[in-house]
């Protein structure tokens, strides 16, 4: 999979740092299941974040922490041990990556649709945690145009399957479109098939115009 | 939490790392070891000097993190019991030891002190390992980027340490950050972006 869309820089710092909510964390974690270079990408950031903690000064654990600590594995026994490297998540289908799969079950076509416009259908994901943002799944029949928009505020958009294709180029299995709430854009999907998307989208706090107001019904947000 | 001036810390800190620089490689490796004899032997003395370097400085983050000292006593022993139970996954071509151990109290801080999820954080840490692609990676190129992250932290100007710092220590969002810094949220995001563009252009030699 050739992937030409990437996560934000910042974007990366704020998935390693635990910054993000429930919902872009699975969209970027689902990009980074995908993807090697925001693997190491992460993986790098997280490093900075190791160094940053061994610098704090040592907070004082008091007499015996050690050994109290073992006293509480000891009752627990090792039950709660990986003695094996654990087991790969179970395969799912191409282009549905194990940090979704776990939210939607292992097949994209058996999750349930509803047609929210013509051409254009939805699935609403409900998270454990409740969060400012929404998670769906959308689906948008090949050929069609999503009027010029801009967003009520982060949104993220993460291409299953399908592509479609803006201001900022193509966007196919794989690709994220990491957009803050100043970015307008006006997506096409391409001929060859519908185009399924993962998308994480901050509740909008305030609406712009009449186009959002416009687009509203189609993304039921 | 105390308030303190605009990156004194981190000055302190970009300090402390480059006097150590040397020393402190060995130390990675030195804890490096350490993890393979708690996998490999089930030694517990060398989870003692994991658990006496890393227990501190783990709760101490918590506490910057926002949370009172009895939770961080509390949630520091869940995260160095994870590191006991399961060092058979730490892979050092992946990362440092404290890179890991860092990974862990993340995820303990998301879980517990933001309540929400770091279950999309452990099914990529699945992928990763199921993988173990040939990528030509190995420890020591782990060790080679750690020690050029650790260059590009402390040659970073005092605003930009200072976003990484609320960041990933302070564990303030994006926008409390721009709160407590009065600067707009756009100014946040540029400085994390120079950030790790100074993370990126040190890395490049390696690739
Ligand atoms: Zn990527």
């Amino acid at each position: 999979m050739t992937i030409a869309h990437h996560l934000d820089d910042a974007t990366v710092l704020r998935y390693a740092a635990g910054d993000l909510d429930e919902a872009f964390a699975i969209v970027v974690s689902s990009h980074v299941a995908m993807c090697d270079q925001c693997r190491k990408a992460v993986r790098d950031a997280e490093t900075a974040g190791g160094l940053l903690m061994e610098d704090v000064s040592p907070a004082p654990l008091g007499e015996g922490a050690f050994e109290r600590m073992m006293e509480r594995i000891e009752t627990v026994g090792e039950e709660g041990s990986i003695r094996a490297k654990a087991k790969p998540p179970a395969p799912a289908q191409p282009g549905l990556p194990a940090p979704l799969a776990r939210y939607i079950g292992s097949s994209l076509e058996d999750v349930k649709w509803r047609t929210v416009a013509p051409g254009v259908r939805k699935c609403d994901i409900s998270l454990p945690t409740k969060t400012g943002s929404s998670l769906f799944l959308l689906q948008i029949n090949s050929g069609m145009s999503i009027p010029e928009h801009g967003h009520g505020g982060d949104e993220m958009t993460l291409v299953l399957k399908g592509a479609y294709r803006d201001e900022f180029g193509r966007f196919g299995a794989g690709d994220i479109a990491d957009l803050d709430e100043h970015i307008e854009h006006q997506p096409h999907v391409e001929p060859d098939g519908p185009c399924t998307c993962l998308v994480a989208a901050q509740t909008p706090t305030r609406f712009r115009g009449l186009l959002m107001r416009l687009l509203q019904p189609v993304f039921g947000i | 939490m105390p308030d303190k001036k605009p990156g004194t810390q981190m000055a302190g800190a970009a300090a402390s790392l480059a006097i150590d620089r040397r020393g402190g490689i060995n130390l990675a490796a030195y804890h490096r070891d350490l993890l393979a004899r708690m996998a490999d032997g089930r030694d517990r003395d060398a989870f003692r000097e994991i658990f006496e370097y890393y227990g501190p400085r783990v709760k101490s983050w918590l506490v910057k993190s926002g949370s009172d000292s009895a939770l961080a006593d509390d949630l520091m022993q869940d995260v160095m019991m994870t590191v006991w139970r399961k060092v058979d996954l730490y892979n050092p071509k992946y990362g440092a030891a404290s890179t890991w151990i860092f990974t862990i109290a993340r995820n303990a801080r998301i879980d517990r002190l933001r309540r929400s999820s770091s279950q999309p954080y452990l099914d990529v840490e699945t992928i990763e390992l199921a993988s173990d692609e040939a990528d030509g990676e190995d420890e020591t190129f782990a060790n080679q980027r750690a020690e050029l992250v650790a260059e590009a932290l402390a040659e970073l100007p005092d605003e930009q340490k200072q976003v990484m710092e609320l960041a990933f220590m302070e564990d303030l969002a994006q926008s409390e950050i721009a709160e407590k810094l009065s600067v707009p949220l756009g100014t946040v995001k540029s400085r994390m972006r120079l950030a790790y563009g100074k993370l990126r252009s040190k890395l490049e030699v390696l690739q």
